[in-house]
């Protein structure tokens, strides 16, 4: 079976890996391949404001229909300037997460005081993310990359076949469907981080009505000349009376 | 002894030692014989210069033609838009050496969609020759640099040795009689830093003249780099150095004719 190749390989051989690229030998033994996600999260939002960047993501881990970890965090910081945020496959993400350190902190050992940029990381993982799929065997992710750097920010989208882009407004899983026309309609330029803030929450509680494998507890992310904070998970207001309403809402029930 | 290599004539001055035959053998006095003959080419090689400012880096290099009708070798290569070589010794393994370092740098744009680091650059190469120090069926490159480049962490300029090591610097001249600009930099160099790039230039081919033999720096036998923070590495050539040349040959008649 293809043997999945070491950090240490990685670095020295960039992207020529060692061992069965192409074949029957790659192909081979589908267990060690992630072919179907297991526990995936949903959407992350993403919106560029005057002077920074907003995130947004809620903290469940589905097992398929099932509600099964209400308490996952889907976006994370690496290095000083950067914030990632992963739907899909958690444990693909975990495992970004722990090589993502590696590499900061590889770049820390050098030593020679400098650091990654948000646009490097994005244009990395892009690498490889498109490597993956190449030897089908991808990252079930849709991972969004902000940062905020030198007074500028970044937004920018990786998804599990390399697709890689920037944009002001991002969404990845069902917030590219739901949410992104609703922030694409609200955002304009130079608007403030409490209208970013108003605009990002009020989609994801159209997200939170409409999208089934959500729950009402999210954090968001900002990205500013201040630094980077993830907030603490927190509850939005939502109102279901109108489900009251709804036709043939009251049967079997007086 | 005298040896004729590919127009470089070199002259080995010193004695024959029995410890010089492998590049993997140490003298008793703790040296690598074959490691400082390699650093002995680059010595011989023809006269270059670099010179960094808080914003730009300069190199300035002198040609060597074979005779009347060769042309003059080349001693400036480009590796990419933000980083450049000049080049003391083996002309054919400096082309080797910045076929890889163009690699290296394209590689790195491909994965990180950005300028390689010149320190990182200077290390990669270091790393690479200090592998041929140490192997018994290879010899050390016998070529010099210095490397020129601008990246996110300001200007650079490196010197690379055939024995694998790596030095950072503000100002400096390899190649033959390089310590008579090496003097005119010491005298000069605290001005650098925030010197216009016109001035840092100036200051360049000043240096490079000590090293010429007859004081006679020409569009022929003379070549300039540039690169900066608003200038993507240049190589300055030919009759577009004439403005260059001029500026040094006027200071020169202006500080005769105050003499006078």
């Amino acid at each position: 079976s293809p043997r999945r190749p070491s950090l240490a390989e990685m670095e020295t051989h960039g992207f020529s890996f060692v061992g069965p690229v192409s074949g029957a030998a790659a192909s081979a033994d589908p267990t060690k391949r992630t072919m179907t996600p297991i526990v995936t999260g949903t959407s992350v939002l993403g919106i560029r404001y005057n002077g920074g960047i907003l995130l947004a993501a809620d903290t469940l881990g589905s097992y398929g229909s099932m509600a099964r970890y209400k308490d996952i965090r889907r976006m994370e910081q690496f290095g000083k300037y950067t914030v990632i945020g992963a739907s899909g496959e958690f444990s693909d993400f975990q495992y970004l997460r722990d090589h993502l350190k590696q590499v900061v902190l590889n770049e820390h050992v050098i030593g020679d005081g400098s650091e990654l940029y948000p646009k490097e990381i994005h244009s990395y993982l892009s690498r490889i993310m498109y490597n993956r799929r190449s030897r089908f065997n991808p990252l079930w992710n849709s991972l969004v990359i902000a940062g905020f750097r030198d007074n500028t920010p970044f937004l920018g989208v990786c998804d599990l076949v390399g697709t890689n882009y920037t944009s002001d407004t991002v969404a990845t899983g069902m917030g590219a469907y739901i949410g992104l026309p609703l922030l694409r309609k609200g955002w304009k330029a130079d608007m403030t981080r409490d209208e970013a803030r108003q605009l990002l929450e009020s989609t994801l509680r159209v997200l939170l009505y409409r999208d089934c494998r959500t729950i009402n507890r999210v954090q968001i992310a900002d990205l500013s000349a201040e630094g980077i904070s993830i907030s603490e998970p927190f509850q939005l207001e939502t109102d279901w009376s109108s489900a009251d309403h709804a036709p043939n809402s009251h049967d079997g029930t007086w | 002894q005298t040896c004729s290599f590919r127009g470089v004539s070199v002259c080995f001055a010193m004695f024959r030692n029995q410890y010089d035959t492998d590049v993997t053998t140490w003298s008793p006095a703790g040296r690598l014989h074959q490691v400082e003959y390699a650093m002995e080419a680059v010595k011989q090689g023809s006269p270059a210069v670099g010179v960094r400012s808080n914003t730009h880096v300069v190199l300035a290099t002198l040609k060597r033609s074979a005779n009347e009708l060769a042309s003059y070798q080349k001693k400036l290569f480009r590796i990419d838009d933000h980083v450049g070589i000049a080049i003391a010794g083996l002309t054919a393994d400096a082309r080797m050496l910045s076929k890889w370092m163009r690699t290296e740098c394209l590689n790195h744009k491909f994965v990180y969609t950005s300028d390689m680091q010149t320190s990182r650059l200077a290390v990669k190469l270091a790393d690479k020759a200090q592998v041929c120090t140490q192997r018994s069926y290879k010899r050390p490159f016998g070529v010099g640099l210095l490397i020129a480049g601008y990246d996110q962490t300001g200007s650079h300029l490196f010197q690379t040795c055939p024995s694998g090591n790596f030095y950072e610097y503000k100002a400096m001249a390899i190649g033959a009689r390089s310590q008579s600009a090496k003097t005119y930099l010491e005298k000069n160099f605290e001005a650098f830093a925030d010197a216009p790039l016109d001035v840092l230039t100036r200051h360049a081919l000043l240096a490079l003249r000590e090293s010429s033999s007859d004081n006679e720096l020409t569009p022929l036998n003379c070549s300039l780099a540039i690169v900066g923070v608003d200038r993507k590495f240049e190589i300055v050539e030919g009759d577009a150095l004439e403005p260059y040349l001029a500026q040094i040959n006027n200071d020169e008649a202006t500080d005769d004719a105050m003499e006078s």
